[in-house]
Formats: structure tokens, sequence, C-alpha cells
């Protein structure tokens, strides 16, 4: 077993990816996450990697498309505005199916907005955020330890699904630091990239495009898409409940809230209150079905955020109209305190059913 | 009998979609003349743009990438720096690169990426149907500068040679036609010189093409190609932009 070490979570990210085999990176500065890029400034070099600034958000997604028709490992990272910026190049990477991981360290929008950890991008993140019918694989890790194994976890996925992969982490989780165990991964059984463009030496040429200019064609590339989709989706969803079994009011929060909450959970649990916690961990695919198992003999949810309200909306999906779906959210950098949702989960029990 | 003219290698054989009297062919055929005569066709990666020559990737024979509008030199560099020993080109219109991707270009030559660009500047947005580009000359119409586009409101044209030249990343710069046979000559021998370049690892190379849109000017293609000399490269002179580096 490896040793653990005292990282921050930016850190902890970009050593991950070169674990895991990422040997180019392009970023553009933007805080919280400015770490990312430094460190894979100084490291990169020492494995024999690329590292580049690019001269914009728009660019940088462009290169680590790039990158990725000539098949290497690639990832880019950035926070809320640079990930706006990066919509274009994510739609053309899901179109031509090509494999990067994209980090985005959230902070609070909309516009410029702040510098605060949020989770106001789980829209963005999770229901396409660029052109056309796509969809990345999303995963919201809520420690350290779960960031970096997301990340190494995600350059594997990408390259089986031909996909781009996010990870939607957000300005606590970069920014904190906790002991992590950064463990060598056993290798996949991937499949080769026959299809790279880095030279036609010995075979036919390869063609990596997103255009389809017969509405044929581009039809059935877009039933070729959904058919791994939904691959994807059976085959990635990631959750974890926590004293559910017995719940009267279960939380659902993930990443960073989802500590908060389980904070909570403890303060209610000691004054003999029935509160479990759902977190989903694939935000895309949403963990649906196994929410709605983990709530059967619920008679409240409770969803917090970091937001006004984006994943609430995929509970109240799972749910229906089964049960009550409360939310309680803060937005712009402000976090919700555990002291607040013991104080929704005591408001919902004294309401009664 | 000895065969004194053929398809090139890197030429694929297939019909283009390009209208009767365009240019985009010849410059076509130019770069895969050089491609096989400079004998690096496999280890070659092509770039198409948004714009009329989108569909490149169909009519050269080596890998080819389609990138978004405007943003081909940021995804050859991702390819070039992934993959050192390819050969990398794009193949970029005026809207492409001057304008939605004038920050890609500037940034792609400071940075002396070892990447060959193939600019082709028609002065028109020709796949849109005609729009006014970045390179529209002055007074000139098109179905966004009806009255004919007036610097005063709408700009002045681009010279996109004379911009990059001055950037210390550029190792080879230079702007030709393809009106006569010794143009077309002259085209050729500049554009092997922006793939050795590439080859020697000197930094950036681009090579600008005057180049002839007949269906959006309105013109045959005999007074196309009397336009492109007596206006385009009036605004646009021929000849070699490298900047000789200064010393101290
Ligand atoms: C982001 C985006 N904006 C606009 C377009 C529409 N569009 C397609 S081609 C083109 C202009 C191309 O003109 P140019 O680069 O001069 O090439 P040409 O067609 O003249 O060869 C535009 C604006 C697009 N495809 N993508
Ligand atoms: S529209 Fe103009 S640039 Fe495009 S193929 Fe036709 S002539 Fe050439």
């Amino acid at each position: 077993m490896a040793e653990k070490v005292l990282m921050k979570g930016n850190e902890a990210v970009a050593e991950a990816a070169i674990m895991a085999g990422c040997r180019c990176f392009f970023g553009y500065p933007i805080t919280p996450q400015n770490e990312i890029p430094e460190y894979m400034s100084r490291r990169m070099p020492e494995v024999g990697g690329v590292f580049l600034q690019a001269e914009s958000e728009v660019a940088g997604s462009n290169m680590v498309y790039g990158a990725a028709c000539a098949g290497a490992r690639v990832m880019t990272t950035s926070s809320s505005p640079g990930i706006s910026l990066m919509q274009e190049a994510i739609s053309y990477m899901a179109g031509a199916e090509l494999p990067c991981v994209v980090v985005n360290i959230v902070r609070g929008g909309p516009g410029l907005g702040g510098i605060q950890g949020a989770q106001s991008d789980y829209f963005q993140a999770t229901k396409g955020g660029g052109h056309g019918d796509y969809r990345l694989l999303v995963l919201g890790p809520s420690t350290v330890q779960e960031l970096v194994d997301l990340t190494m976890e995600g350059f594997d996925l990408a390259d089986l699904y031909r996909n781009p992969v996010m990870v939607l982490g957000d300005a606590i989780l970069g920014q904190m630091m906790e002991p992590v165990e950064m463990r060598e991964r056993p290798k996949r059984d991937l499949p080769p990239k026959t299809w790279a463009t880095m030279g036609a030496a010995g075979r036919q040429k390869n063609i990596i495009t997103s255009l389809y200019l017969d509405p044929a064609k581009l039809e059935k590339h877009n039933l070729h898409l959904a058919e791994k989709y939904g691959r994807m989706a059976a085959e990635q969803v990631r959750y974890s409940a926590y004293m559910t079994e017995d719940a009267d009011v279960v939380l659902v929060a993930y990443g960073t809230t989802a500590r908060i909450a389980r904070a909570a959970l403890d303060r209610a649990r000691e004054r003999e209150l029935k509160v479990g916690l759902f977190r989903p961990i694939s935000l895309w695919p949403f963990p649906y079905d196994a929410l709605a198992a983990a709530t059967t003999g619920a008679a409240h949810v409770l969803v917090v955020e970091m937001s006004l309200g984006q994943m609430v909306e995929d509970v109240r999906l799972s749910l229906g109209e089964t049960k009550p779906v409360h939310f309680y959210g803060r937005t712009g950098g402000m976090t919700p305190s555990p002291r607040e949702i013991l104080d929704e989960i005591v408001k919902i029990v004294e309401r009664g059913a | 009998m000895q065969k004194v003219f053929g398809r090139p290698e890197a030429l694929a054989d297939v019909p283009t979609h390009y209208c009767p009297g365009c240019t985009h062919g010849i410059i076509h055929r130019l770069i895969a003349e050089v491609i096989d005569e400079l004998g690096v066709r496999e280890r070659t990666v092509g770039i198409s743009p948004v714009g009329c020559a989108v569909l490149a990737y169909d009519y050269f024979n080596c890998d080819f990438v389609e990138a978004s509008h405007g943003r081909a030199p940021a995804v050859a560099t991702g390819i070039k720096r992934a993959s050192p020993g390819s050969v990398v080109f794009t193949y970029q219109g005026d809207g492409d690169l001057a304008s939605i991707g004038a920050g890609e270009i500037v940034h792609a030559a400071s940075r002396g990426e070892k990447i060959t660009v193939i600019f082709v500047n028609n002065a028109i947005y020709g796949m849109t149907g005609g729009q006014m580009a970045p390179t529209s000359l002055p007074g000139q119409k098109t179905t966004t500068s009806p009255r004919g586009r007036d610097p005063e409101t709408a700009g002045h044209p681009v010279r996109v040679c004379e911009l990059l030249s001055s950037l210390s990343g550029v190792g080879y710069i230079a702007r030709v036609s393809v009106t006569s046979p010794a143009n077309v000559a002259k085209a050729r021998r500049a554009l092997k010189k922006a793939f050795e370049v590439q080859l020697e690892g000197k930094g950036f190379s681009l090579v600008e093409f005057l180049s002839t849109c007949p269906t959006n000017w309105g013109m045959t293609p005999i007074e196309a190609l009397k336009w492109v000399d007596d206006k385009m490269a009036v605004y646009y002179p021929l000849g070699d932009y490298t900047r000789v580096p200064e010393v101290g």
C-alpha cells in the first residue's frame, strides 16, 4: 500500500493525471485552479510530456482536440468562465469521439461571478453545455482522494468509450489539503487507438471529423452515439448511500456539499432523527434507479446544493410524485452550514408528512 | 512511353465539389505534389477548416482532421506537440484564419509552432454565400456590403503576411498567386520551402494564396484571374515576407 501524502486538491489532480499516463496538458490561468497548470509546467518536462499555456480556453481546448487526434492521453483544466469557452471543442470532441479529461474546479457565476466554490455548473456539465445531442461522463468527487481516483479512472473511461470525461470539482475541493494515497491502478484492457491521425504509414488514411452533411448519415451517427451513451449509462452509475436503510429523511448531495450534509446527518442522528445521505458520484449518468431504491422507506427527501437548485431536477425525475422533494441551497460561493441543513431537517420533520 | 503528367500520390482519386474556375483545386494539387516530392505523405496530417475546403479531407490521400471554425492552428499545435514526428499542415480560408481564428493564427505563429499553414485568401466568405471577409477589398461588393466595403464602418482589409511577419516565431512566410504558369511555379517553390522549414524545425511557416471565387464574385473564371492580378495583388503584394532576424 502506498503511503499517504498531504496534498492540495489541485496538485493532487495534476499528479493523478500524470500517474494515469497523461502526457499532454493545455490550459489557461484562472482562479481557483491555477495550481494545476503551475504543477504541470514543472512536472510535465520531468516525465517527457507536453505542457503548453494556451492563448485562451478556446485555443487550449482545441489543442486538446488535436492531441487527442494524435492518440495522446490529454487533459485540460479550468474553472467556470473558462469551461464556458471550451464548450465548442467539447461538442466537437463528443461528435468526433475523441477521448480526453476536462476538470472543472467550479466557482460561482453567472458571468464573472466570484472565485469561491459553487455547484452552479451542474446543468452545463450534465445537460449538454455545448451544441448538439451529446453526453459527457461527469464525475463528482467529494474528497481529495476521490478527486485523485476519479481523475485516474476518467482517463480509462475516456479511452474505453472514446468520449470526453468531465471531473466536476469546486474551489473548496481544489484548495483544501488532505492526506491522499497516490496508488498505481491496475492496467485496463483498452481498445487500441487505430483511428488516431499521426500519419498513414502502412495503412489507409484516417479521417477525424464531426461533419455529416447528409442528414441520413448524421442521424445514423447520432444513433450510434446514443447507443454508446446508453452503454455508458448502464455501466457507469456510481453513488454511495449512507444510513439510508432506516431513514425518514434522506439528504441528497454531491461533492463538497455531501460532506457538509454528512456533518448535518451526524448531528441529526445525535438527536435521534433518522436521517440518511445519498451521494451521487456519477452525475451523468445520474443514479436515478439507485436513488429511488435508497429512498423507498423515507418520507422526505432533502436536496442540498451550492446552487439555487440544479441537481434537484434529476432527483425529482427519479422520484416523481412518490414523496416530497425539498430543496436547500446557498449560492454564489456561499456554503450551506451543517446548522442550516439541520434546521431544514427539523422543519421538515416538525411539519410532518 | 514516358509518363509526364499524372495524379500525385498524395491527392485522392475523387472528384472535388469546387466550382468551375475556382483555384482551390490548383492549390490542392500543388500541396500534394510537394508532399510527394518531399516523401512525407505517410507522416503527414492535414487539418481542414470550416469554409469551402471543409471536405479537403476527402481530397488528400493522407491522415486528416476537421477543425472547428478558425481553430485549425490550435488543433495543429495539439497534434504536432503530441506527435512531433508528424508533418502537420492546416488549410484555411480568410474568414477562418483572419477573422474568427485571428487569435489562434497569431499565437501559433508567435510560438513558432512547427506547422505549415496554407492560407487561401479569396477576399470573400465562399461557403456561406459571399458575405464580406476580413480581406474583402475597399469598395468590394458582397452580400453584407451591398454598397461596397466602406472602411469607415466595415474596417480595413487585413494583410496577414505583413501582420505575422513581425513575429519572431515565423520561419517562413510568403504570398503567392496561381494566375499564370509562372505564378504557379513560384507558388510551388514557396510551398516546398514552407514544408522544408517545418521539416528542418525552423519554426512556423505560412503561404498565403490569392485565390479566386468566381461564383461569389460574379465573374467568369478568366475575369476572376484578372481581378486577382489587377486588384488583389495591388492591395496584397506578392513576395517573401520572412523577416531576417535582427542581430543584437
Ligand atoms: C462558429 C461558426 N460560425 C460560423 C460558421 C458559418 N461559416 C461556415 S464557412 C464560413 C466562412 C468561410 O469563409 P472563408 O474562411 O473565407 O472560406 P471560403 O469558404 O471562402 O473558402 C462561415 C462563417 C460556422 N460553421 N461556425
Ligand atoms: S464558392 Fe467560391 S471559393 Fe467556394 S468553391 Fe465556389 S468558387 Fe471556390
